[in-house]
């Protein structure tokens, strides 16, 4: 089925997905977000960014694997929430958390690992969120569009690599990202490896 | 009304085009409603954007099971009149791994833990070993409330005014030999009480360790409560420690066992990850741990950070202890 035959499921993932915002926004406001509000945002900001990043990713599998192929249609949205997301984590930190002392940002961003990674894969989001339109894909090209996009799965990488970095020592949420992001690659190269073995078979 | 008849007039009739786009707009209504219900739903889920948080109320229920709240206390030295923290913040907001990892769990899953009957050992390298039963703890020192800073070594801290008596009284009455140069303490280990030990974040027992000068300087605490009663059972319950110059977790809870000892005992936290918290875990802004800096830290109800001060701004009184010694070393 085309996707404009479901002309509700973009607008509802979108509806969707300002929900974790607005269930910030409204803890902030009402001294919900316990006693230190401004790590809890962070971290439900940056932890929402990542639930992004993996559900964009998992859009092609979903449709070659479970032959959905409606998925592929949410993949842009998907995948700018999670760099909408990724933005407010990273003002969060840089403005709030910081309150925009340049200094500390500076050293944290060039001497902690975990700052580094998290900034890193934030850096990668910029060039895929500003090339997400059909435009940009016809400027480009689509091989290079593609190849570009799939620095994706390297923000990714990145990503789990701030998170692991983060936690003190209870590794568990970011193993289960890290375990679904690895999926979801795995899957990509078997596909593609099936796709390369079908080719070969047809020539 | 009299009867005008059976029929409408034709242009009255709905279409079937626009009965059938109507049925479609309704079935696309529900789908989009139901849709980003089920998103928004599962988003708020995954994220933990959604969840009743600690931080509410502190649960009253929660302390030491069916002793008798309130605590007689003569005020003590070395007190700060910096705003005290909230209790809500206090018990609601803290790190007790064996409640599970997350700073809302100890007051969520803190019930299971039974503060009475309960014993402390007193035991190792001293000529009098103790047995400490629970009244004894409230009962044969003398308490004193000290208002001390708590500096988290995840770069937040508190003002908590505790309860309870210096650990020196307890180490003379014990009478340390002469070979004893530190002191190890146990936490209780119980994964039926403290379900957190079932999960292998940690090398359970959680074991903490200070130098026996240390021990004994006047600053270190035992404390069996704060704000005026027993201490609530996410804090540590029915005993602590409270070494104020120190990282958080220095701070071993629920303590069962006190051990002198020569050499400086395994510590939970140096054996997780030595290169990052070390034995003497003394508050230090020069000092970064390796994945952030402590040179600024967060005071839990403030939303600008303030500088850390050396020994969390007790080194007119401790930093003689380490005359002589490289704190980037012995971190």
């Amino acid at each position: 089925m085309a996707p404009r035959r479901r002309p509700w499921l973009k607008p509802a993932v979108f509806a969707g997905a300002l929900a974790p915002l607005a269930a910030i926004l409204w803890n902030a406001t009402h001294g919900n977000l316990g006693a230190n509000p401004v790590a809890e945002a962070l971290n439900e900001l940056g932890l929402t960014a990542l639930v992004f990043l993996v559900a964009s990713l998992a859009c092609t599998p979903v449709r070659e694997v479970l032959d959905w192929p409606w998925a592929v249609g949410l993949r842009r949205t998907l995948g700018l929430f999670a760099f909408f997301y990724a933005l407010l984590h990273a003002a969060t930190y840089s403005l709030v958390d910081q309150r925009g002392n340049l200094r500390a940002i500076f050293a944290d961003v060039t001497k902690r690992p975990f700052i580094i990674a998290g900034f890193s894969a934030f850096l990668i989001l910029i060039p895929l969120a500003a090339t997400s339109t059909a435009n940009a894909v016809r400027r480009l090209g689509f091989p290079r569009w593609k190849r570009l996009h799939r620095l994706v799965y390297l923000a990714g990488g990145l990503a789990i690599v701030h998170f692991v970095l983060r936690v003190k020592k209870d590794v568990r949420e970011p193993v289960v990202y890290g375990v679904l992001l690895g999926i979801l690659l795995l899957t990509r190269v078997a596909l593609w490896a099936k796709r390369r073995a079908a080719r070969a078979a047809a020539a | 009304m009299p009867s005008t008849g059976p029929t409408l007039p034709a242009s009255e009739i709905t279409p079937e085009s626009v009965y059938a786009s109507r049925r479609k707009f309704i079935g696309d209504a529900v789908r989009f409603t139901a849709t980003a219900a089920g998103v928004g739903g599962g988003l708020l889920w995954a994220t933990h954007t959604w969840r009743t948080r600690a931080g509410t109320p502190p649960r009253r229920a929660a302390g030491a099971g069916g002793a008798p709240g309130a605590l007689e206390a003569r005020p003590g030295p070395f007190g700060t009149d910096e705003a005290r923290t909230p209790l809500e913040a206090v018990s609601g907001y803290n790190n007790f791994y064996e409640f599970g990892t997350t700073k809302e769990s100890p007051a969520r899953e803190s019930r299971s833990l039974r503060t009475r009957p309960w014993t402390v050992r007193v035991g190792g390298l001293v000529a009098r070993p103790l047995e400490l039963d629970a009244d004894d703890l409230t009962r044969k020192y003398p308490l004193e409330e000290r208002v001390y800073r708590m500096r988290c070594v995840e770069a937040w801290s508190m003002v908590i005014p505790w309860i309870g008596f210096p650990l020196a009284a307890l180490l003379r009455d014990a009478q340390p030999t002469s070979d004893a140069r530190h002191v190890a303490f146990t936490t209780l280990m119980d994964p039926a009480q403290m379900p957190g030990e079932r999960v292998p974040v940690l090398d359970w027992p959680y074991v903490e360790g200070l130098r026996l000068d240390e021990a004994m300087h006047p600053l270190t605490l035992l404390a069996i409560g704060l704000y005026g009663r027993v201490l609530p059972n996410p804090n540590g319950a029915p005993i602590r420690l409270v070494v104020p110059w120190k990282y958080g977790f220095k701070g071993i809870k629920s303590i069962v066992k006190i051990e002198l000892t020569r050499e400086p005992p395994r510590t939970t936290w140096s054996e997780a990850a030595p290169d990052e918290y070390g034995y003497y875990a003394n508050v230090n802004p020069k000092v970064d741990h390796p994945r952030w800096s402590q040179a600024t830290e967060r005071r839990i109800g403030d939303l600008d950070r303030r500088p850390t001060l050396p020994f969390n701004g007790y080194a007119e009184q401790v930093a003689g202890l380490y005359a002589g010694m490289d704190l980037r070393k012995n971190f």
